[in-house]
């Protein structure tokens, strides 16, 4: 591993930024790009050629289980996990054990990825206390914490009243809240997307709905609010079409998806393997088709990868009973690129800029690559054909829902701080 | 076959198999000494997750008569309510030396997950709302053999009537009828029907006195109390006025036609008539067929080369 005052040259790798894009030698020293031109040399240099070259990607919807679940995450193990796939940064959910919802946990969870250091932790708070549906946190004293991005994820805030004044308070305070949409009442016991599939196997569905109504609620309490509210893992054709219309109005909104629900299927659930339990569930490739549209015509601005570890003995239970969740951030870059046909500039401002400006850090992440930027960058590929192993993952679980499938397009090497991370795709510390 | 984990792991061709097999078991069963000697040695471990006595005494009897052993493990009576996997469930038992596992399970999928984790046959003796293959087998041998045709349904008509959506018998007898060539119809309210009929094959009525005197099988479902108060139907009165079997509707029925059930009954909820006093009533003959397709299934997946191994037990 080399050391800040050790330079590092990635070489002959094509830049990606939102304005150009052009093939150069990147010298970074000291923590931030220090030339780019031709034939640089430097302490460690890495060959590239026909790689992309991006400011770092940026997870907006990572859970790294700790304080609480270390058995299946910790911080340091979703931090590998993180820059294994690229990632510099990644906002971490605040459904922990404690909760997110106060200022000691969310110091503890800034201060331990601070400690680990292999990438940017931040921590989200909840929007409401103990992810309850009721009172609203003190969003002062998270806010005087750095604390920017607000969600309950895990569920919905149910009462359309709270939701209101957490809004209310967001927009006077210049933060943004993040809903998993979801109401609750209709989907008790839920175990797949509502459907064909769902039907014939026998379990509880899980309408779309149900996702639906709350993002439908959503946009009518952002326009009386003015506040700004970010939408998560969107899942379903309906959900895309109210959130194009929002955006379509000039509402402050915006929105994500996972790469499992623009690459797999309720189909897979047929054989009811609960690795293939997801909330918001799998659904069908009319919705996968309608993600995809929202991705090309920036309905969807940001690919999040909703990372759920689980232990595995969790998922060794019936479907209806096991919990739902799957890993996302080490194969996030090649289901994304494997699924959908997108542009390298498409690829690093739906995993990199935009989502940085989501949570508020553009100031030092998903930066163009030039000359005095921090040097929090991405090295990938779109041509590299992997299988994936769950027995070679970094995270502590094993709940990949793409074991043994062949993903195309790979992260070479991730550098944060100045400090290569990862080399060839192997973390180095 | 391994396994039977859902009717839809059956061909046409071994269904009506077990069918003609189940033929040679009522012939044993109506023996003096109802026991072969056919599954001697053999282990048969009737897993039971959630309650259902007629199904495993069905499933022990059948078990019994072709001379296994049987090892009897109820959830009550064991570690799963103390938080053991079901996967240490199933592995304790199998290093006991088990041959066949008989599940009952209230989470759909659970017999499918078990055949991961130990090398036995695994038969679903009901899963959840997914499926319960005997109980389809024994249905269709129950309609075959009534209406003496054995290998076909056509030209059948059969009314299933009741909440569709959270029946594992109704998913496995659809399968079954429709297969075998049948015309079924679902009889159901809105709230009993799953979200989607793609690819079942099935026509649907909105009320039993659309059908009642055009089909050739009635079969009515059991309705769950508990479904009626959690809003999925305004009120059993208006459930019944609809959907119950009442003596006049069972009056109209075909001459020729069959009342099936699976039991057990709920009078006064979808059964108001006495079934004793409907005489195309097979309700009875269903409980009895039930162990001669048990046993047939039981000897398909354990008993090796069928036809040979069952005459040595039959001339035993
Ligand atoms: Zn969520
Ligand atoms: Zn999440």
């Amino acid at each position: 591993m080399s050391t800040n005052n050790q330079s590092i040259v990635i070489r002959g790798a094509t830049v990606v930024n939102p304005d150009s894009m052009f093939v150069a030698d990147v010298r970074i020293a000291n923590g931030v790009i220090e030339a780019i031109g031709e034939s640089l040399a430097g302490d460690v240099v890495l060959e590239a050629s026909g790689c992309f070259i991006s400011s770092g990607f940026v997870d907006l919807h990572t859970h790294l289980r700790e304080p609480g679940k270390e058995e299946a995450e910790t911080i340091e193990s979703g931090s590998r996990a993180a820059v294994l796939g690229g990632f510099t940064a990644v906002v971490a959910m605040p459904n922990t054990d404690p909760a997110q919802d106060n200022v000691k946990t969310v110091q503890f969870v800034r201060e331990r990825g601070l400690a680990v250091g292999l990438c940017e932790v931040i921590p989200s708070g909840c929007i409401t206390v103990g992810r309850l549906g009721t009172k609203l946190v003190p969003y002062d004293q998270l806010a005087q914490e750095g604390v920017t991005l607000f969600t309950d994820d895990g569920t919905g805030v149910q009462d359309a009243l709270v939701m209101q004044r957490a809004l209310m308070v967001a927009k006077r305070l210049n933060l943004t809240l993040a809903q998993h949409c979801e109401v609750a009442s209709m989907t008790v016991g839920a175990v797949m997307h509502d459907g064909a599939c769902c039907s014939t196997m026998g379990v509880p569905g899980w309408p779309s709905a149900a996702e639906e109504e709350m993002v439908r609620r959503d946009i009518q309490l952002v326009r009386i609010t003015g506040a700004r509210e970010h939408f998560m893992h969107l899942s379903t054709q309906g959900s895309v079409e109210l959130v194009r219309a929002a955006k379509a109005e000039g509402l402050p909104i915006t929105a994500e998806v996972t790469p499992h629900h623009i690459s797999l299927t309720d189909e897979l659930l047929t054989g009811f393997d609960p690795i293939f339990k997801v909330n918001p569930p799998l659904r069908t490739m009319a919705d996968i088709s309608a993600l995809h549209e929202g991705l090309a015509d920036g309905t969807i601005d940001a690919i999040a990868t909703d990372h759920a570890p689980h232990a595995g003995h969790t998922k060794e239970q019936t479907l209806d009973t096991a919990p739902p969740g799957m890993l996302g951030l080490e194969t996030a870059l090649g289901v994304v690129n494997t699924a959908v046909t997108l542009s390298p500039q498409k690829i690093a401002a739906l995993m990199s800029w935009n989502p940085a400006v989501i949570a508020n850090i553009s100031d030092h992440q998903g930066r163009p690559v030039a000359v005095g930027e921090p040097a929090h960058i991405a090295v990938w590929d779109t041509t590299t054909v992997w299988s994936v192993s769950r027995d070679e993952l970094a995270s502590r679980s094993t709940n990949t829902p793409y074991h043994g499938m062949e993903l195309r397009g790979r992260v070479r090497h991730t550098i944060y701080n100045g400090q290569l991370v990862v080399q060839e795709g192997k973390a180095l510390a | 076959m391994k396994h039977l984990l859902s009717t839809r792991d059956l061909s046409t061709e071994e269904i009506l198999s077990v069918l003609a097999m189940a033929d040679h078991m009522a012939e044993i069963n109506s023996r003096a000494v109802p026991k072969v000697p056919a599954l001697r040695g053999r282990t048969v471990a009737s897993v039971f997750f959630e309650d259902s006595t007629r199904t495993r005494l069905s499933f022990e009897t059948a078990a019994t008569r072709l001379s296994a052993e049987v090892m009897t493990f109820t959830a009550s009576s064991s570690s799963v309510n103390k938080g053991e996997s079901l996967r240490d469930t199933i592995e304790t038992l199998s290093a006991m030396g088990v041959d066949a596992f008989v599940v009952r399970h209230k989470s759909s999928g659970a017999p499918l997950q078990i055949t991961q984790w130990t090398d036995a046959a695994v038969i679903n003796a009901g899963d959840g709302w997914h499926q319960h293959p005997t109980q389809a087998l024994l249905d269709a041998y129950t309609i075959t053999r009534n209406f003496n045709e054995l290998n076909s349904m056509h030209g059948r008509t059969i009314a299933i009537v009741g909440d569709i959506k959270h029946s594992r018998v109704a998913r496995s007898d659809i399968d079954v009828f429709t297969r075998l060539g049948a015309k079924v119809v679902l009889v159901a309210p809105a709230a009993f029907l799953p979200t989607s009929l793609e690819g079942w094959g099935v026509t649907t009525a909105d009320s039993l006195d659309d059908v009642i005197d055009v089909v050739d099988v009635v079969y009515m479902l059991r309705i769950q109390r508990e479904r009626m108060d959690s809003a999925q139907m305004p009120s059993l009165r208006e459930y019944s006025s609809l959907f119950a079997l009442t003596p006049e509707r069972a009056a109209r029925m075909q001459s020729h036609a069959l009342l099936l059930h699976p039991g057990p009954i709920n009078r006064g909820v979808e059964m108001i008539v006495d079934p004793s006093v409907v005489p195309g009533s097979r309700i009875l003959q269903q409980v009895t067929n039930g162990i001669s397709i048990r046993m047939a299934v039981l000897f398909s997946l354990l008993g090796g080369d069928a036809t040979t191994t069952l005459s040595n037990g039959v001339e035993a």
